[in-house]
């Protein structure tokens, strides 16, 4: 509960609502921790996957480029036919799913956590530009956040990686560049209500800096909405760069990455329907945990952040 | 209303010029159109005559102000393959993508709606809690994995839909389905919050006080009252629906905008990206429009404060 006083309509009714659903005080606070533990078993889930990407070397049965066309769609070890050296069969050219699916990870995590500070570093400081000076500043930026939520950003990515060419860092960039309007709407409105507190003001009539009042008054308040948001913008950043490589304007094979993974085992779901599922079920997974998180975060942070 | 509809306009012409300097860019900008339309290793007399011949010496105001002014009057040039003016190409796969995107709109709506009512109206019940886990396992799957599922199960496995392709009912079932499961769970979100708040407020009393039966509360006050969140947001997402269309129609083969696009991209043909990515935000901004006016019409809030 750390708003106190904000909002103090929304509180009361809030507290209103949950007196009202919840007649014992004793089963708030066990609600309240297993929500949390929703968000503590994401975590752990996550850390298994980061570590597993980590020491995928160590980890991953098979070298994932390593080619045994005597091996090729082999089904999982549970299935007939299936070897336990290839606990979720092979691929096309008989390479190890499993092992392909661990250094896949690399990429995916990689891409998003990059892409996702990218664009919260540019959103950040164009939300306190637009909020803090207002005006013209503000109608300039709010212009251009208009014109990159109106558009359909997969389209933009697709053309602009397809000009650009679909190096790591090309995708990184591009995904970047187009996430950062979520979060400068929410720091500009955030911006705005806070310039009006008292300390602003106060700070202001003791002489400080614009860069001062902005970096230091202003941006310690918005540092759980940054950080909510930048959660659940690594699971998009993750299925969209998935998507482009499921196009195959992605990360090129062999290198392996769960979405051009996905798109080479759809030419062969007709009979060898786990090459596209395992990966996409690594990329939902992913994602589950990371909005998860992400949800937990809010709770923790600040139940009446409005995302 | 006059001069909500006169900001709402302003605002419109600024964001589709703004999407045309973006669309510009990404050929003339960001690469560079002779690099990829001359076969590599041409001599260097190749490349300076093929700049002239399509206008690429020319400094870069003057080469946005031809295309914007030709764009104005339908012309976005011709295919570099096959010489099919763009507009007509576009234009040609736009009506499955917008078939797609209102059935994709339609199952959205039968799922969410009568699922976040029943969610508002009982709340922590098992409906509620169902509701959450759709919508936050609903916001984590990836929807060309989901397609591509869909495809295994009922095409591959059981035979009972096409797996691709266009044409009788049986090929939008999947599709729709694959985008309503794309678009259900913000909608269920918007549904239930809306209607939690609209069950707050007084007139939802004084209609229970005059004695009114609670499925007539439920439906004529509160329900009506709900949609304008849902109307408002999914309008103003449309960017985003056909975003998820854009992604259907890629998985089930669909003949669209989006798979022209692709097709597009893979052959390097720019002047068809460029085409379509303008068209389309066009579609976009004035379908936008449109929904402002709408609930500004039907909120009067809405209109004074926006």
């Amino acid at each position: 509960m750390k708003a106190v006083g904000a909002r103090p309509g929304v509180e009361v009714a809030a507290a209103l609502d949950r007196f009202a659903d919840t007649p014992i005080e004793g089963t708030v606070a066990l609600r309240r921790l297993w929500r949390l533990k929703w968000g503590l078993g994401a975590a752990a889930i996550l850390f298994l996957i980061i570590a597993s990407t980590v020491f995928a070397s160590l980890l991953a049965p098979h070298d994932p480029l390593s080619v045994n066309i005597r091996l090729r769609l082999a089904p999982p070890a549970w299935l007939e036919g299936g070897a336990v050296a290839h606990p979720l069969g092979t691929d096309q050219v008989g390479r190890d799913l499993l092992s392909r699916m661990i250094y896949g990870g690399r990429v995916s995590l990689v891409i998003g956590a990059s892409a996702v500070l990218l664009s919260a570093t540019i959103g950040v400081l164009l939300g306190l530009g637009a909020g803090y000076f207002g005006g013209r500043t503000d109608w300039m930026i709010m212009t251009l956040i208009n014109v990159m939520l109106t558009f359909p950003f997969v389209l933009l990515a697709l053309a602009v990686i397809a000009v650009l060419g679909s190096s790591l860092t090309n995708m990184i960039v591009v995904l970047g560049a187009a996430g950062w309007p979520i979060y400068a709407r929410v720091i500009r409105a955030e911006t705005l209500a806070i310039r009006e507190r008292e300390f602003v003001l106060a700070g202001r009539a003791l002489g400080m800096s614009h860069a001062r009042i902005v970096f230091r008054q202003i941006f310690p308040n918005l540092v759980s909405a940054i950080v909510v948001i930048a959660t659940l913008q690594v699971a998009q950043v993750i299925i969209l760069e998935s998507f482009l490589s499921f196009l195959g304007l992605g990360i090129q094979p062999p290198t392996p990455a769960w979405g051009n993974m996905l798109g080479e085992g759809r030419v062969y779901m007709l009979n060898s329907w786990w090459i596209a599922t395992f990966p996409g079920l690594a990329i939902f997974v992913t994602t589950l945990v990371i909005n998860l998180i992400g949800n937990a975060l809010r709770d923790w942070l600040d139940p009446h952040m409005k995302l | 209303m006059k001069r909500y509809l006169g900001r709402q306009l302003v605002q419109l012409v600024v964001v589709i010029f703004g999407i045309s300097v973006l669309s510009f860019s990404i050929l003339h900008v960001i690469g560079d159109p002779i690099v990829l339309l001359v076969p590599e290793g041409a001599p260097k007399e190749d490349h300076e005559r093929f700049r002239k011949l399509l206008g690429l010496d020319q400094p870069i105001y003057v080469q946005y102000w031809k295309f914007a002014s030709r764009a104005i009057q339908g012309d976005f040039g011709k295919s570099w393959y096959g010489d099919a003016p763009v507009f007509k190409l576009v234009v040609e796969r736009m009506l499955p993508t917008i078939y797609l995107t209102f059935a994709g709109l339609l199952v959205a709506l039968l799922i969410a709606l009568p699922l976040g009512i029943l969610a508002a109206l009982k709340r922590h019940s098992f409906v509620d809690n169902l509701c959450t886990v759709l919508a936050v396992g609903g916001q984590a799957m990836p929807i060309f994995w989901l397609g591509i599922m869909l495809i295994i199960v009922f095409a591959v496995r059981l035979r009972l839909l096409p797996a691709s392709g266009y044409g009788t009912w049986q090929h939008f079932l999947m599709p729709a389905f694959t985008l309503g499961a794309f678009l259900a769970p913000i909608t269920m979100r918007l549904v239930r919050s809306g209607v939690i708040e609209v069950m707050n407020m007084e007139f939802i009393k004084t209609a229970r006080a005059k004695g009114l039966g609670e499925r007539m509360v439920v439906v004529k006050h509160a329900f009506r009252n709900a949609c304008i969140p849902v109307i408002t947001v999914l309008g103003l997402q449309f960017g985003q629906l056909l975003g998820g269309a854009i992604v259907t129609e890629t998985v089930f083969a669909w003949p669209g905008v989006a798979t022209l696009t692709v097709e597009a991209i893979r052959n390097q043909d720019f002047p068809v990206v460029q085409g379509a990515v303008v068209l389309l935000a066009m579609i976009i901004v004035v379908v936008n429009l449109l929904v402002d006016t709408i609930v500004g019409f039907i909120d009067p809030r809405i209109r004074v404060s926006a």
